[in-house]
C-alpha cells in the first residue's frame, strides 16, 4: 500500500502568512498600545530564570576575579582612608551644627519635605538589548513585585528610566539615554523648563545626551547646572536627578538654548536599580 | 521532533548569551549578533522553509523582551532566515566563503533596515555616523565571532542529518 503524502506547506505560502501575521502584531500592538500580553507571561517564566542564572554565575565570577585584585588596593586604600576619617570627623561636627540650625529655621518656615520619599523596589539588571541600536534592559523584578507599567526607574543618584511593559516577574526598562526617550525637566537654579532627550551618536561620542528649548532670558544658567525632572513631566515624578549641563549655546531663534548634559547615572556599569513604586498621579486621571 | 528541540535549544542559549555575556564583553558598547548567525546559517543549511521559522521565532523573543513593537523584528529576522535559504543548492559544508559572505550579508541588511525603521524614519539623517560607529563594528564583531559559532552549528546540523537519516532508514 502507497502512504499518503505527507502534507507540506509551501514556503512561499507559509512566509505570506508569517508576514500578515507580523504586520498584525504591530498593528495591533501600535493601536492598542499593547505588548505581549499573554506572550510576556510564557517568556517571563520561561527565560527569566535562565536569565537570572547566567547573571548570578557572571556577577560570581566576576566577583572572585575582583576580590584578589582588591586585597591589594585595599590595604592602601585603608591608610589613605583613615585619614580622611579624621577630616571627615571634624568637617561632619560642622555640618551637624548647621543641620540643626537649618532645621530650626525650617520649623520655623513650616515648610513641609518638598519631595516624599517614595517607596521603592531593588532590582538587579539581567540583560541589555539584543541589538546596539538602543538602550533598553530587562529587570528581575515584575508584576508580582508590585511594578507596572510608567513607573520611574532610578540608580545612585539620578534617573535611569521609566518602565514600559511588565511580566510576571520582569520588567522592561527604557532608560533616558535611548534614543527614542523624552524627559521634561528643569534646572534647579532657575526652575527653567526644557525637554531631554536621549541621542545614541551624542552618548556614543561624548557620553553625554542632548537637551533643548531651555528658556534661559537673563543668561543665569551655565556650565554644570544640576537639571532634574521637572513639574510639569506627564509620567516623571518630580525633581529627580537627571544630569549636569555640559554645555550649551543659543538656537537660532534667539529664544531657547539647547546643549548636551551628562547624565547622572554610569549606564555602562549599571548593575542594581531601583523602582519607585509610587506613580505620578496626573491631572487627567484625577477627574 | 529531535531538531525542533535542538534548533529551539539553540536559539534559546543565542538569545541569551547575546542578551548577558556577550553584553558583557562588548567592544566599545558593540556586541554581536548571535541570532543573525544562527537564523542565516540554519536558513542556507536547511532551506526556505526552516530558515524562516527560526528567524521568525528569534525575532519574536526580542520583541518581547526588547522590542517597541511587536512583530517588527520577528519580521526582519523571518525574511533573513527565507532569503539565505535561496543559497541553499550552492552550499557546500566545506566550503566556508559562502557562509561567511551570507551571514555577514544578513547582518549589514539587518542593520540597514533597523535603521532605516527605526532612526531614519523619526528624522536621524547621519547615516554616515551610525553606519561608521554601529553598523560596522556590529559587523566586524559578528564575523569574528561567526568563525567559532558557525563550526558548532555546522556539526549540529550534519549530526542532525545523520540520526535523521538513520531512523528514516529503519522504517522503509
Amino acid at each position: 500500500m502507497r502512504r499518503k503524502p505527507k502534507f507540506t506547506f509551501p514556503a512561499r505560502f507559509l512566509l505570506i502568512l508569517l508576514t500578515l501575521c507580523c504586520v498584525g502584531l504591530v498593528y495591533v500592538s501600535f493601536i492598542l498600545n499593547i505588548s505581549g500580553g499573554p506572550l510576556n507571561t510564557i517568556a517571563g517564566y520561561v527565560f527569566i530564570p535562565m536569565q537570572r542564572g547566567i547573571n548570578y554565575v557572571g556577577l560570581w565570577i566576576s566577583d572572585k576575579a575582583d576580590n584578589l585584585k582588591d586585597l591589594r588596593d585595599v590595604m592602601e586604600e585603608n591608610a589613605a582612608l583613615k585619614v580622611q576619617v579624621d577630616e571627615l570627623t571634624s568637617e561632619l561636627n560642622t555640618i551637624k551644627l548647621e543641620q540643626y540650625e537649618l532645621d530650626n529655621l525650617r520649623e520655623l518656615l513650616e515648610l513641609d519635605q518638598k519631595y516624599p520619599s517614595y517607596e521603592k523596589v531593588a532590582a538587579s539588571v539581567i540583560g541589555k538589548d539584543a541589538g546596539n541600536w538602543f538602550s533598553i534592559f530587562t529587570i528581575d523584578k515584575g508584576k508580582n513585585d508590585g511594578i507596572d507599567v510608567d513607573m520611574n526607574v532610578i540608580a545612585g543618584k539620578g534617573l535611569v528610566g521609566i518602565v514600559t511593559d511588565v511580566g510576571p516577574n520582569y520588567a522592561k526598562v527604557r532608560s533616558i539615554i535611548d534614543d527614542v526617550s523624552k524627559v521634561s525637566a528643569m534646572v534647579v537654579t532657575t526652575s527653567d523648563r526644557c525637554i531631554v532627550h536621549g541621542d545614541l551618536q551624542e552618548m556614543n561620542a561624548n557620553q553625554r545626551i542632548r537637551f533643548n528649548d531651555l528658556k534661559d532670558p537673563d543668561d543665569e544658567i551655565t556650565e554644570g547646572a544640576q537639571v532634574v525632572t521637572s513639574n510639569i513631566s506627564e509620567k516623571y515624578l518630580q525633581g529627580i536627578l537627571v544630569g549636569s549641563i555640559g554645555d550649551l549655546k543659543k538656537d537660532s531663534n534667539n529664544l531657547t538654548k539647547s546643549g548636551t548634559l551628562t547624565p547622572a547615572v554610569d549606564f555602562e556599569h549599571l548593575e542594581e536599580v531601583l523602582v519607585i513604586l509610587d506613580k505620578k498621579i496626573s491631572g487627567e486621571e484625577n477627574k | 521532533m529531535k531538531r525542533k528541540i535542538t534548533v529551539t535549544i539553540i536559539v534559546i542559549i543565542c538569545f541569551l548569551l547575546q542578551c548577558t555575556l556577550f553584553k558583557a564583553l562588548s567592544i566599545a558598547s558593540i556586541s554581536p549578533n548571535l541570532l543573525i548567525i544562527v537564523t542565516s546559517s540554519f536558513g542556507f543549511m536547511r532551506g526556505k522553509k526552516d530558515g524562516m521559522l527560526i528567524g521568525f521565532f528569534a525575532g519574536l523573543l526580542i520583541d518581547i523582551f526588547y522590542g517597541g513593537t511587536l512583530g517588527f523584528y520577528a519580521a526582519i529576522y523571518m525574511y533573513v532566515g527565507y532569503f539565505n535559504g535561496f543559497f541553499r543548492k550552492l552550499f557546500y559544508p566545506e566550503d566556508i566563503k559562502l557562509p561567511m559572505i551570507l551571514i555577514s550579508a544578513s547582518d549589514l541588511v539587518y542593520n540597514l533596515l533597523v535603521y532605516v525603521f527605526q532612526f531614519l524614519l523619526r528624522g536621524r539623517f547621519a547615516f554616515k555616523y551610525y553606519f561608521r560607529h554601529i553598523i560596522v563594528p556590529e559587523w566586524i564583531y559578528t564575523i569574528l565571532v561567526t568563525v567559532f559559532l558557525y563550526f558548532i552549528l555546522l556539526k549540529i546540523n550534519q549530526n542532525l542529518e545523520k540520526s535523521e537519516k538513520r531512523s528514516n532508514g529503519k522504517i522503509v
